[in-house]
């Protein structure tokens, strides 16, 4: 069935929501007028202009999406915006420093990481992520022990990127590219 | 821009639109932001087939934010449309669950996803039929199949030597529905000013999008501008206009507003195409040396009731083996279902899979290397025309593979190796994909100060069109890259084919290297001066499209797979996979590794991970996202290694390229299949290799 | 989605007196419950985010873990505390989702996820989860990867988390905080099977918040294994899981404890099995009594008939791997038994 039987009637359909909100975006200030229901995503794809972080599945089952939220990798298609007014957000266009471009996105252009490019800007911000979390010690599924710290190599990185699929199959480029940042 | 001695073509010059892609500045279709944007979000079909008999859209535009809600009963009338599907919003008739049936617009995309959910919307449902039975009654043969070949050939008398062959394998085959799933989801931003539409649109081809969509709206092409400079993947969806593209334009229309439009991913797989589901039953016949006597592939396929598509499934099995008596041939039924469409490889994808999984059970009963059975058969010309192949060399790669892959020691006994808790086996299959190539016109131009630029309607979709038309046209104005500038995606260019049938390169290659020589010449009268103004020259190579002397040109491939499957799961690994193609001349090998790999891991994905199911009593395509539909992660193929062989074929066109961006797919889902075969003993017929058809 | 608003309380009390207004619904990670908001699954109109008001330290108390309910499952499997103490606990967080989702995902929320049946996330189609009463189309339909065990002809949905698995396995308990105060649910036993009310996935009464969750120290749990089997090779639920810990002195099983995902509406506690393992020889056969035991109370359906040999086969495998340190594995030498 479509649609809801009685929308018009008592306690039908509440108007929408709306929150003004102050975010970090890149280390920029940007103030937002908000509906409750929009996803990080939207707000900084629709509101925001910054169209780097990418929409492909919008439930969380692609990663096209991922930015940094206080420096973790975080899905920006299930985060709501009001949730974020008081964290730091970067994305795939605050990766770069002035004209210089991040190691990773060196490298990914170097090791032809990408065909496409649509599933790149989440690539990215989870490699920034996920080289964060390997310094701090972080184990992954596939680490042999959980006392030892973790070594990068290729396993390690296939399976901490495994939450950005990339359909253009340039996963051999993506776990290159992160492993030469990561040594 | 990293630039290398000439000639360009061959080198490995890095993608020209790399920065834009890693720093997020690439603008895809959904990306752009007239002024006064609206959203609109479509509503599906809840049923399977009947008729939309009330949707309450009084209601909905009452909500806020809502501009408008339109169905059937207030859209803009469109001019009739070939294909059916892109009717939209024109009839009461639902043909398929998921079908758009509605459309809501609003000003925020908030507002216009809760208006669409709460859009009520009342039927009258019929019963459906939506499942694909060879011995369905409804089955008929079609005129034709996809890319215009006959539905059935025969050559010989087939059934007589399938009576006498010595050894005969009869086995079925079938592979379920596949959606294509590109990454960026199908989406458009449409503007119309005055009696002028321009659409910004995720498609693999812009000029033949404009062809398809300004008719609908009674319009001449000129009137319609497309611009698509960069797409996220496509893989076939994005090749023909397909039902959301031309909603846009008729919310944009209706509410006189811009408005844009992204397919949810749910959505695409109703709406956006997909790869048929296959039932194929392939008898092969052979001496006991293995040499075929007798070849038929039957091919059972679906289509929806909107439009015929029939996909050319059997169409490899005219061109791999030699065998006198054979017979190819196409059945289709239309049924309740969505309308599939092109996959990457139509036809060779799921046919190879029959082909040559029955090739490698030929292999078992005759006791040969698969690897010398196939080499056996290789044909003197092709084998249903009898025209000579422009260059053939299946056995190169063939043997080129078996070196490099380590095959030269195997052992054939199945079930016979283990690693830790593993059946480990290895399989080989062979790929071919047919060279096409379609009438483009580009143009070169030369600015005073030694700029160049190249315009082309074309299409990157990722395939690296635009770094590989610069080196093209490097060479022919016989300068470096960095002074040449390619501009593709939009309808202001010189109209071109669309990315598809892997005939960019050689069809837009054509196109800008007559461009450049042409610019050269008119140069060269110049005596070099170039004007103030600067200096242009076009081409058009329908003409010499048209006139090809007659070759059977095909591009060959060899797949070598090592898999593992877990003794006490059934969980088949793919462990590493190999591919070595000959594929005429490669113009940039860093992006053309790319997509062979790419094709390659989508076949490895065919073979283990994709199908989309569907639900007998809804009628609609289950699992319908990425969490259930699963496509490859970076962990499903550790290991993937394409190498190619240089060929130098006069008789494709300037370049000598022969497509690249599909044959990857084609035979990988056999080579997997068989070596899971090696592994285990247990031949599985029907795709994916998931573990419940392998625990014990 | 439904408009909602959005709150976020100041602490613990105002969030349990928030969360009893009408359709009021606690947000933590988000990772489920916006899926499903966005799916029109779930309508919520009010958001209560407890987020920045639940615990997301992890402390040693006397007798074990006591895990905070806000503490993110990406920080959870990498806490030195856990790995040591807890390492099956760790292995079966990292086996789930994605490293973005672990990130954002709570350990409540982890608890209260839903289930990924296709007919509960497709509003157009009935599903007695969603809308009791409406039938369960997965029975005749696809079920694949449904329940086989403790289903009703109600509902055969399965739980999908792999984490409450291991805190199924550990006998934890859950820390709860409602409008009639405090009280602990013991695990398993916070999530019910489906009887004839399939929308109600837990004990938890309306407004419940889970405030930690407390697993008690097992030292022999030390070795242990999470065992995942799927169809991708990362980043998919569970077809079947395992989570185990084995006691074996002198070849004879002192004391186990196994529990089962991707089989049933709650993660499986596997009784019987236990019961028909301790004392028993630490033997293959003896694994593979047990593993029948177990399946003796199971009842597959068509689709998913493949789950019972494959359980069988993974639950002995994951037996002897545990009894024989020495062991090589298949593709589950990705998840090695953790050895103290
Ligand atoms: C693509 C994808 C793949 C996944 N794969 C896996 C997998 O392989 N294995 C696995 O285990 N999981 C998997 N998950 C699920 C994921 O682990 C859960 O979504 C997550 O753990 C939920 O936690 P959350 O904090 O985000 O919960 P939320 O979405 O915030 O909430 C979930 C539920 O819990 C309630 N809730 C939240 N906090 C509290 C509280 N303190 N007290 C009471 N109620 C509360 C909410 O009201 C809601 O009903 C996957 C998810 C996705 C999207
Ligand atoms: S199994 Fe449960 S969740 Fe799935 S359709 Fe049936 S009632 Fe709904
Ligand atoms: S868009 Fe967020 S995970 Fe796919
Ligand atoms: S580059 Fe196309 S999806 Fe990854």
């Amino acid at each position: 069935m479509n649609g809801e039987t009685d929308i018009t009637g008592a306690g039908g359909v509440p108007d929408p929501v709306t929150a003004d909100l102050r975010l970090s975006v890149n280390g920029v200030p940007r103030p937002v007028t908000v509906d409750t229901r929009e996803t990080l995503l939207d707000t900084l794809r629709e509101s925001l202009g910054l169209t780097g972080a990418k929409k492909g599945c919008d439930h969380g089952q692609c990663g096209a999406c991922t930015v940094l939220v206080d420096g973790r990798r975080a899905l920006s298609c299930l985060t709501l915006t009001v949730t974020a007014d008081d964290v730091e957000i970067v994305t795939v266009e605050g990766l770069a420093d002035g004209d210089a471009l991040h190691p990773l996105q060196a490298a990914f252009v170097e090791n032809d990481a990408f065909q496409c490019g649509y599933c790149t800007p989440g690539q990215l911000c989870s490699a920034v992520g996920a080289l964060a979390e390997a310094a701090e010690g972080w184990p992954s599924a596939v680490t042999p022990g959980l006392s030892a710290p973790p070594r990068l190599d290729e396993t390690e990185i296939r399976e901490r990127m495994s939450g950005n699929l990339c359909r253009c199959g340039a996963y051999p480029g993506i776990v290159a590219a992160v492993g030469q940042v990561a040594r | 821009m990293k630039t290398e001695a000439r000639p360009y073509v061959g080198a490995a010059l890095e993608r020209v639109e790399g920065v834009e892609k890693v720093t997020g500045l690439a603008r895809y279709a959904y990306e752009n932001f007239p002024d006064d944007l609206a959203y609109a979000v479509p509503v599906q079909a809840s049923v399977a087939r009947g008729t939309v008999l009330a949707a309450d859209v009084d209601a909905v535009v009452r909500l806020p934010g809502v501009i408008a809600a339109i169905w059937h009963g207030n859209a803009p009338r469109l001019a009739p449309a070939d294909n059916a599907e892109l009717a939209v919003l024109q009839s009461d008739r639902v043909a398929y669950r998921g079908q758009y049936v509605a459309v809501v617009v609003a000003e925020t995309l908030q507002c216009a996803r809760e208006a669409a959910r709460l859009l009520r919307i009342d039927y009258d449902a019929e019963p459906h039929d939506v499942e694909l039975r060879a011995d369905h009654p409804e089955m008929y043969r079609p005129d034709r199949v996809n890319a215009g070949y006959p539905a059935d050939t025969e050559l010989g008398d087939p059934d007589a030597a399938l009576a006498a062959a010595p050894v005969l394998v009869d086995a079925t085959y079938r592979t379920p529905a596949e959606h294509n799933n590109p990454m960026e989801p199908h989406a458009t931003v449409a503007v119309w000013s005055g009696d002028g539409l321009t659409l910004h649109d995720s498609t693999q081809g812009v000029s033949a999008l404009r062809e398809t969509i300004a008719p609908l709206f009674g319009m001449p092409p000129e009137n319609v501008r497309v611009i698509s400079p960069h797409v996220g993947g496509g893989f076939g969806s994005k090749g023909a206009a397909l039902p959301p593209v031309v909603l846009a334009a008729l919310a944009a229309k209706h509410t006189g507003r811009p408005v844009k439009l992204a397919v949810t991913r749910q959505q695409m797989f109703a709406v956006t195409g997909y790869r048929t589901p296959t039932i194929q039953r392939v008898r092969l016949g052979a001496d006991t040396g293995g040499r075929l006597t007798v070849i038929v592939h039957e091919a059972f396929e679906q289509s929806s009731r909107l439009r015929e598509f029939a996909e050319q499934t059997t169409t490899p099995t005219r061109v791999m083996y030699a065998a006198p008596d054979r017979r190819t041939a196409h059945r289709l039924v239309r049924l309740d279902v969505p309308t599939p469409a092109w996959m990457r490889a139509p036809g060779e994808a799921p046919g190879m899979f029959a082909l040559e999984s029955a090739m490698d059970e030929l292999a078992v009963a005759c006791g040969i290397d698969p690897v010398e059975l196939r080499i056996r058969n290789e044909p003197a010309a092709e084998p249903e025309s009898g025209l000579p192949f422009s260059s053939r060399n299946l056995v190169g790669c063939l043997r080129e593979g078996a070196r490099r892959f380590g095959w030269a020691d195997r052992d054939p006994t199945p079930a016979a190796r283990t690693r830790g808790r593993m059946l480990v086996g290895t399989g080989v299959a062979a790929s071919t994909y047919p060279v096409y190539r379609r009438p483009s016109r580009a143009s070169a131009r030369c600015e005073p100060d030694g700029r160049f630029s190249v315009r082309i309607a074309a299409a990157d979709i990722g395939t690296g069109a635009r770094t590989i038309l610069t080196q093209v046209a490097a060479d022919a104005l016989r300068v470096t890259p960095d002074r040449v500038r390619v501009e593709v995606g939009d309808t202001a260019l010189p109209a071109a084919s669309l990315a598809g049938g892997s005939a960019g390169t050689a069809s837009w290659g054509t196109a800008v290297v007559r461009a450049c020589e042409a610019l050269l010449e008119e140069l060269d009268l110049r005596g070099g001066d170039v004007p103030a103004e600067g200096l242009e020259a076009t081409a058009d190579t329908a003409e010499e499209v048209g006139e090809q002397p007659e070759y059977a040109r095909h591009a060959f491939g060899a797949q070598f797979a090592e898999v593992g499957v877990d003794l006490d799961t059934g969980e088949a690994r793919v462990l590493r996979l190999l591919g070595v193609f000959a594929a005429g001349r490669i113009v940039n090998p860093v992006t053309a590794r790319s997509q062979f790999v790419g094709g390659m891991t989508m076949g490895m994905s065919m073979a283990l991970l994709e199908e989309s199911v569907m639900d007998r009593e809804f009628g609609d395509y289950l699992n319908h996202d990425l969490a259930q539909y699963h496509v490859p992660t970076a962990m499903d193929l550790p290991d993937v290694q394409a190498y190619w062989i240089e060929e130098d074929d006069p008789h494709l066109n300037p370049l000598g390229a022969k497509g690249i961006g599909e044959i990857g797919i084609v035979g990988t889902a056999a080579a997997v299949a068989n070596a899971v075969h090696h592994a285990t003993g247990v031949r599985v017929r029907d795709l994916p290799i998931r573990l419940d058809k392998l625990v014990r | 989605m439904r408009p909602f608003t959005y709150e976020r309380p100041a602490d613990v009390r105002s969030a349990v007196a928030a969360a009893g207004r009408p359709d009021a619904v606690y947000l933590g990670g988000g990772t489920n419950l916006v899926d499903l908001m966005r799916l029109g699954v779930a309508t919520p109109r009010t958001l209560v985010d407890v987020t920045r008001i639940s615990s997301r330290a992890i402390e040693e108390t006397g007798g074990g873990l006591l895990i905070g309910a806000g503490v993110r499952n990406g920080d959870l499997a990498a806490d030195p505390l856990v790995r040591r103490a807890q390492p099956l606990l760790a292995r079966a967080v990292l086996e789930g989702a994605s490293g973005q989702i672990r990130n954002m995902a709570t350990v409540a929320g982890n608890l209260l996820q839903r289930t990924r049946c296709p007919y509960f996330q497709d509003v157009t189609k009935p599903c007695n989860k969603r809308l009791p009463g409406s039938g369960c189309p997965a029975r005749t339909g696809d079920h694949r990867n449904l329940a086989i065990l403790g289903h009703s002809e109600h509902c055969v949905a399965t739980h999908p988390s792999d984490m409450a698995v291991a805190l199924a396995a550990l006998d934890a308990l859950v820390h709860v905080e409602g409008p009639d105060g405090a009280r602990t649910v013991p695990m398993p036993g916070l999530h019910r099977l489906p009887g004839d009310e399939p929308d109600r996935d837990t004990v938890l009464a309306p407004g419940e918040l889970i405030t930690a969750v407390e697993v008690p120290h097992l030292p022999f749990a030390a070795r242990s294994r999470y065992r995942k089997v799927r169809d991708r090779a990362s980043f998919a639920f569970a077809v079947v899981s395992v989570a185990a810990a084995l006691d074996v002195a002198g070849g004879v099983v002192r004391d186990c404890r196994i529990a089962l995902g991707g089989v049933a509406h709650v993660p499986w506690r596997a009784e019987a099995a236990e019961a028909a393992l301790r004392g028993a020889a630490a033997t293959p056969e003896e694994f593979a009594r047990a593993a029948d035991a177990e399946l003796a109370r199971s009842s597959p359906l068509p689709g998913n008939a493949f789950k019972a040999p494959l359980l069988r086969n993974v639950l002995v495998r994951t037996l002897a791997d545990l009894a024989e340190p020495a062991e090589p594995a298949g593709f589950a030498e990705s998840e090695p038994v953790e050895t103290p």
